[in-house]
């Protein structure tokens, strides 16, 4: 090719590009200072926690002290006052452990088998109930507040731990349901079918062929459901009793019941250690937690 | 001047060398297809051509401008993608268009193309639908209507047919043939299918693992492979090999005992060689019921699959399967010996080492 | 062999969804008409669910009219003087906040978390990382979230204090201390917590679009921006209906995070919907019931246009 000489002066090999574009800044200072608005308060979570009093009153947010001391987590978990009580927040975390163990179980259990029927064993209006499932995960839940009020009243389990499991396998329901459904529906039809050919049964095919295949959608929907009851306040402070108080009712009765001036420190402790539980699944278990919350956006 | 000319191309994903060392001219109004299996390297090389992948080393020119550097839209291509990647919010007025809107040309400019692309590949009645209104096969003829109104010189095909069913695909292929021979355009085409690529091309890269293996007229690879990976990639069902060894100062070739002269054989004199590869399409071996000594093979008829216009009769020779194509109303009893005469003529003969076409 | 009773086709699909046909039927359809129906009545004790109760207690819609005429679920000022020079704007009251966060808090948390998402996608190093610092708020409770924020906010000790020690002595951000900035002080808390689930849809959203478009849009020669307003974005329409559905039914619940991060304060200025109903279940039944069909009438408009494209699209096809 003789008339390629002239273009020859540009190099062959790699583009000649300076170490950081301009975009490459932008990109990264963006999302640099968004990082550390989402980090900052984790970060005065902690230190606050570290602190004596007098340091809070007299120092500054930002700066870390100079002589941590694990006082007042000790205090928080075992000693502040939540209204009449001063027995700490450790009484909150057994009552959300009692809460949430059960609550997770039933609910995964009701949900995964509605949504092993909805996908794989249709009836008669079996769609309308699925549709409704979702359109009553909108419903604001202070429109059945009350009526669950008189339902839980009239079981008789009003006020107790029965009660507060029962209403969050009610509202866990249509997501988990969600999850479940689509999940069932994308594993190969032809499993369904050969397993009915051999001659296995409703449940047969539930527990012996799709069990077996979904430990991950499973471990998504225990995720969800430890973050998302660990996590909730409405639904304890209503239907749990006070001898039940899950730990974020406590954590805020401890913020709350202040006697003689704020105990930052304290409160800081008792607030890391209530998102402890919820923060250390979520750090161990990233990309399933991230497929849990991404599942409520995505309809079959 | 080349319409494309790839020189010494190489393209690196961390350690691995995607493509290697490669160069490519294709010649001004060139149907090039480019063929392989998956992972070759074929649409890396396309998407290079067009400038969506940086290469590692190399220069890139179309139509004599130096473009190794330069934008897509700066190169005077047009592509045609696989999955249509019509935008969808627009119709098929705005698909066309909106390139040519961002390049700030004359709305009567547009109109007039848009009016030319639409004639051309009869999607008038279309115009004002969105993509998702649209069948396959209408799709794809938006998407080519795309690339026509930029006016370019160069297409671009990335396996443009792959989504389409077999009759709308061949429906297709010609109607493609037709606008090559009206627009007569430079057209590099990827694809997987070997009839796509022996019907459209004037020239098929073959390409495997980075590497251009063969670059010829679709008729000389069919009969002149040059390796052994081209002569099985390139026709169904595939050419017979037999193992062997060429004898008699390499005038013959021995295999399950019996020799064949290499007499007439286009490649010439192929010398002698402990292992080779006698390589035969099912086309050019006949059955017939007595030896010729020298001409012949004997075999042991297996099955027989009749395919309407021919039928195809997979035999045993020793232990190596066999196919033969023979008119529909020869078919033959299973479990027959027979004897295979062969075109020795049409024949290629492989150096079982390097793989190579003697 | 007879045909078998097709009420018994499928017996243990239908026995195991039991469960979910009772809570269907029992607390989705009945509780929510229990308590539109029962919005209408003065029940003052604990109601059965006679017919007679109901037509005995019956009042119309003398609860709505209540309800719209209490000051801490609603008032308006200007809004009498429509039509007149002086016609104002300004709200107050727990509806209107319930408005004010749900709109603040979608547009600053769509738009936040569409352009983290954006920044996500550009091959970036250690997306990871990013990622998990931008969702980790989303584990935490509203709780924890409430109380890390009024500590962090609080004029006293908190950002405020540590800013004008360093020095700059004018500077104030005391909006939770400030009746009329307090929701927005509840807004940031929200989007702290909310974004990066925002950002973990549309990062989905992006990469669900096909690759081929963004090299389509490249041989065109349509710069990236463009291409992402003027293609990626519209192509992302459902993420972004559903986003907006779920951020807002999110903020039609609010309760929580108002509880822990100001409790309704200072006064009653940062009260809720849901807060509201809540603590007039025991003293004002009627109205807290026709407040929660309020509730409930806002929620289904929202819900439809997400209605009209998730069933929409089946009749179509």
């Amino acid at each position: 090719m003789a008339n390629t000489t002239a273009f020859d002066q540009v190099p062959s090999g790699k583009k000649p590009t300076p170490f950081i574009t301009w975009q490459r800044f932008v990109v990264y200072s963006v999302l640099g200072v968004c990082a550390l608005f989402f980090l900052l308060p984790l970060y005065i979570m902690v230190i606050t926690s570290l602190k004596s009093i007098q340091e809070i009153q007299g120092g500054n947010i930002f700066v870390p002290t100079m002589s941590p001391s694990f006082d007042a987590w000790e205090k928080a978990w075992n000693s502040a006052c939540t209204g009449l009580y001063c027995e700490g927040i450790k009484v909150g975390f057994w009552n959300s452990v009692k809460i949430t163990g059960p609550s997770t179980v039933v609910s995964i259990a009701v949900a995964s088998v509605t949504g092993y029927s909805l996908a794989n064993w249709p009836f008669k209006m079996s769609e309308f109930y699925f549709t409704v499932l979702l359109l009553g995960s909108f419903i604001p839940y202070v429109v059945m507040l009350y009526p669950l009020v008189i339902i839980t009243r009239w079981m008789g389990i009003y006020s107790t731990l029965p009660a507060v499991v029962f209403v969050h396998t009610i509202f866990g329901l249509p997501i988990l349901t969600l999850l479940f459904r689509n999940y069932f529906a994308s594993l190969p039809q032809e499993l369904f079918k050969a397993a009915r050919v051999d001659g296995a049964g409703y449940w047969g095919i539930f527990f012996r062929v799709f069990v077996p295949m979904s430990v991950p959608i499973f471990t998504v929907a225990v995720i969800l459901q430890i973050t998302g009851i660990w996590n909730d306040f409405l639904f304890g402070v209503i239907y749990a009793g006070p001898t039940n108080y899950p730990m974020t009712v406590q954590l805020n009765n401890i913020v709350n019941s202040a006697m003689g001036g704020k105990a930052y420190n304290v409160d800081m402790a008792a607030t890391i250690l209530t998102g402890l539980v919820p923060l250390t699944i979520y750090f161990v278990s990233g990309k399933y937690f991230v497929r849990g919350i991404a599942a409520g956006a995505v309809k079959g | 001047m080349h319409s494309v000319s790839v020189q010494s191309l190489t393209l690196k994903f961390g350690a691995a060398e995607v493509l290697k060392n490669l160069n490519l001219d294709v010649a001004e109004g060139e149907f090039i297809v480019l063929l392989g299996p998956s992972g070759c390297g074929k649409s890396t090389l396309l998407n290079c051509i067009a400038g969506l992948l940086e290469l590692s080393e190399g220069q890139i020119h179309i139509k004599g401008k130096n473009v190794t550097w330069a934008e897509p839209s700066e190169r005077g291509i047009g592509m045609v993608f696989q999955s249509y990647a019509l935008y969808p919010q627009m119709t098929v007025r705005g698909n066309l268009s909106f390139g040519l809107k961002i390049a700030g040309m004359a709305k009567d400019e547009i109109e007039k193309r848009v009016q030319r692309a639409s004639e051309i590949l009869q999607i008038g009645p279309l115009l004002d639908r969105k993509p998702g209104a649209l069948s396959g096969g209408q799709r794809q003829r938006v998407a080519i209507g795309r690339a026509l109104v930029r006016d370019v010189d160069v297409f671009l095909f990335d396996e443009p047919l792959s989504n389409l069913d077999a009759k709308l695909r061949s429906e297709l292929r010609v109607e493609l043939k037709r606008l090559h021979n009206r627009l007569k355009n430079t057209m590099v085409y990827v694809t997987h299918d070997q009839i796509e690529a022996l019907t459209l091309a004037d020239r098929i890269a073959v390409m495997r693992g980075g590497i251009i293996q063969q670059l010829a007229a679709p008729q000389e690879i069919y009969n002149r492979p040059s390796n052994l990976f081209v002569a099985g990639f390139i026709g169904s069902p595939s050419m017979n090999f037999m193992h062997g060894k060429t004898v008699d100062g390499g005038t013959a070739f021995e295999t399950a005992g019996t020799t064949l002269s290499l007499s007439g054989y286009e490649g010439g004199a192929v010398g002698a060689r402990d292992k080779a590869i006698l390589g035969l399409r099912p086309e050019h071996l006949e059955m017939v019921d007595a030896p010729i000594p020298g001409k012949t093979i004997p075999a042991m008829v297996e099955i027989d699959e009749p395919m309407g216009a021919d039928s195809l009769v997979w035999l045993k020779v020793g232990d190596v399967p066999v196919s033969v194509r023979v008119p529909v109303e020869n078919r033959p009893e299973h479990g027959k010996s027979v004897h295979l005469k062969v075109d020795i003529s049409k024949a290629s003969v492989f150096d079982a080492v390097s793989e190579q076409r003697i | 062999m007879d045909r078998p009773n097709p009420f018994f086709r499928n017996k243990w699909s239908k026995a195991a969804s039991l469960p979910m046909m009772l809570i269907v039927w029992v607390v989705f359809v009945c509780g929510t008409i229990w308590t539109v129906l029962f919005s209408f009545t003065n029940i003052k004790i604990l109601p059965l669910f006679t017919p007679q109760q109901w037509m005995d207690g019956f009042v119309g819609f003398a609860n709505y009219t209540r309800l719209f005429k209490t000051d801490r679920w609603m008032s308006c000022p200007g809004i009498t003087k429509i039509l007149t020079e002086d016609w104002e704007f300004k709200c107050a009251g727990a509806l209107p906040n319930m408005v004010t966060y749900a709109v603040f808090s979608i547009v600053i948390s769509v738009s936040l978390g569409f352009l983290l998402a954006v920044m996500m996608d550009q091959k970036i190093r250690a997306e990871g990382v990013f990622r998990t610092i931008y969702l980790y708020p989303f584990a935490l409770s509203f709780v924890v979230t409430g109380h890390v924020w009024a500590w962090i906010m609080s004029p006293e000790y908190g950002l405020q204090h540590s800013i004008r020690q360093l020095g700059w002595e004018s500077f104030t951000f005391d909006w939770i201390a400030d009746r009329q900035m307090v929701m927005y002080a509840i807004v940031i808390a929200g989007i702290w917590q909310g974004t990066g689930f925002v950002m973990a849809l549309m990062l989905a959203g992006l990469r669900g679009i096909d690759e081929d478009i963004w090299k389509a849009a490249k041989v065109d020669g349509i710069p990236a921006w463009r291409t992402y307003l003027q293609i990626v974005l519209p192509m992302m329409k459902p993420v972004l209906v559903t986003t907006f559905v779920i951020v807002t039914s999110g903020a039609v619940r609010i309760y929580d995070l108002v509880v822990a991060t100001t409790d309704g304060g200072p006064g009653i200025s940062s009260d809720v919907p849901s807060r509201y109903i809540y603590q007039n279940f025991s003293a004002n039944l009627g109205q807290s019931l026709a407040a929660s069909t309020v509730l409930l009438v806002t929620m289904a408009i929202v819900l439809i246009p997400w209605i009209r494209m998730e069933f929409g699209k089946k009749s179509q096809a």
